[in-house]
């Protein structure tokens, strides 16, 4: 893929020749310079409305990659376009307002109340509150959560999948077109994993979202995908639909194909 | 003269050296929290600028009380005898434990929320105040617990330079021999120490957010 004029609406999300390498950490942003891995040379071009898994071992990159899309970091060679617009073009800040953003143990403020949580970006883009109190209400219910119970309380009130539903609803609380989601459900107990598995794949079909999600969970990139990107040591190794990637020769596929024949392993 | 004696005979006195002491402190207390406050979230996301900050105000808290008072006495318009070069040295002790707490504090906000609030859009400026702030709230308080506490002990030495307050007290019955006169100026300070603390950790686990 080489640079072809920045307009490119049939992707939601383009890497083009995509690297990213760790440099000195910037005063700016001291909390977040830790645990960057570096990837190289990623080409991927993600469709509207797909739920792309990037799937991969820890540190192979993933994150990194998640990142890359609503400039939490910049690329240090390469484009990513986000609706035909390369990031470093875009205001940052607008930017993550219009990109949905969950990670494990759902990040919650504390100090919030759970509507105050998914009001968060209607309450930075200054919705009057008859519509903000309508949304928050509109989206309990999207994720299975009674309104009249759980508006009021306080994160620190929820189990481990409320809060994970939670993060849904906020995320998605300005109904921006895409979504991203770091191993969301990763800190779940095997059970409520399942049912919040179930669940969001009902969710995303629904809602024609672009979805990108990042896992290490190969039975959960099976279940949610419409097509997984394996990543291996910062490179992108494969990219298939979920019924083509099991025969895919890859040595990494085998590897991760390998963890769905042992009876209790695969889901950790 | 038993104490009880001399308290009785003087508790005019001891009440009024009791507000002075009160006023001295809080005056201090005021600034110092006006100053450190603000000055660690400024310096929560500049590593040169913390270390640097928290360097200077550890070496003010190493110079001992009343050399500190003394070395202050020479210097133009903060120096002097009386209040208000009381006032500059109690403050300049006052500085760490707040600043160390606000830093602490500000920083130690879980890597998760951080990531999420930046995530979701918030500028540097939103997360330090609707974020950041409001979880270090008792982290902060707890250091402005701390502050008083030791600026109620020191501001009895700021009599030495004078500053009044109880410390009045405690330097006349040095000087006279007389641990009843010591202690109107000990216990009433003492006093002061314990309600602060109670009052200021009892607000302090108010605002604790978990």
């Amino acid at each position: 893929m080489n640079t072809k004029p920045a307009q490119n609406p049939e992707f939601a999300i383009e890497f083009r020749d995509v690297s990213y390498e760790i440099r000195d950490a910037r005063n700016e942003k001291i909390d977040l310079a830790r645990e960057r891995s570096i990837v190289s040379h990623i080409s991927l071009a993600i469709s509207h409305s797909e739920t792309l898994v990037l799937l991969g071992r820890s540190g192979s990159g993933k994150t990194t990659l998640l990142k890359l899309i609503n400039r939490m970091l910049a690329p240090s060679q390469g484009q990513v376009l986000v609706e035909g617009r390369a990031t470093t073009d875009c205001d940052a800040i607008r930017l993550r307002r219009g990109i949905g953003y969950v990670i494990q143990e759902a990040g919650l403020f504390p100090h919030f109340t759970v509507a105050q949580n998914i009001a968060l970006v209607p309450s930075l883009e200054k919705w009057d509150h008859a519509r903000t109190v309508a949304r928050v209400e509109e989206l309990l219910r999207l994720v299975g959560l009674n309104p009249a119970e759980f508006s009021s309380r306080k994160p620190r009130e929820l189990s481990g999948g409320q809060r994970q539903r939670v993060g849904v609803a906020r995320a998605l609380a300005a109904d921006p077109p895409i979504l991203l989601m770091d191993e969301p459900f990763g800190a779940l107990d095997p059970v409520t994993r399942a049912e919040l598995q179930r669940e969001f794949s009902a969710l995303a079909s629904r809602l024609k979202k672009t979805i990108v999600f990042v896992t290490h969970d190969i039975r959960e990139a099976l279940l949610l995908a419409s097509r997984i990107a394996l990543m291996e040591a910062g490179r992108l190794v494969a990219v298939a639909p979920p019924q083509d990637f099991l025969t895919h020769a890859h040595p990494e596929v085998q590897a991760f194909t390998n963890c769905l024949d042992t009876p209790t392993g695969g889901s950790q | 003269m038993s104490p009880w004696h001399f308290f009785a005979e003087h508790r005019n006195e001891i009440l009024a050296a009791t507000f002075d002491h009160l006023t001295l402190v809080l005056i201090a207390m005021s600034i110092a929290i006006a100053i450190a406050v603000p000055l660690g979230m400024f310096i929560v996301q500049r590593r040169t600028l913390s270390s640097i900050a928290l360097g200077i105000t550890s070496v003010f808290q190493t110079i001992p009380s009343l050399a500190l008072f003394g070395f202050l006495i020479p210097i133009p318009f903060i120096g002097g005898i009386g209040r208000r070069t009381a006032i500059v040295a109690l403050v300049l002790y006052a500085l760490l434990p707040i600043l160390r707490n606000t830093y602490v504090g500000l920083t130690g906000v879980d890597r998760s929320i951080l990531e999420a609030a930046e995530a979701m859009g918030m500028t540097n400026a939103q997360i330090l105040l609707r974020v950041r702030f409001p979880l270090a709230l008792s982290v902060i308080l707890a250091g402005i617990r701390t502050a008083t506490v030791i600026t109620i002990g020191v501001a009895t030495i700021a009599a030495a330079i004078g500053a009044g307050g109880l410390g009045t007290f405690i330097f006349r019955g040095v000087a006279m021999v007389n641990d009843a006169v010591i202690l109107a100026g000990a216990i009433p300070a003492a006093l002061l120490a314990i309600a602060a603390d109670i009052l200021l950790g009892q607000i302090e686990r108010r605002l604790k957010v978990l």
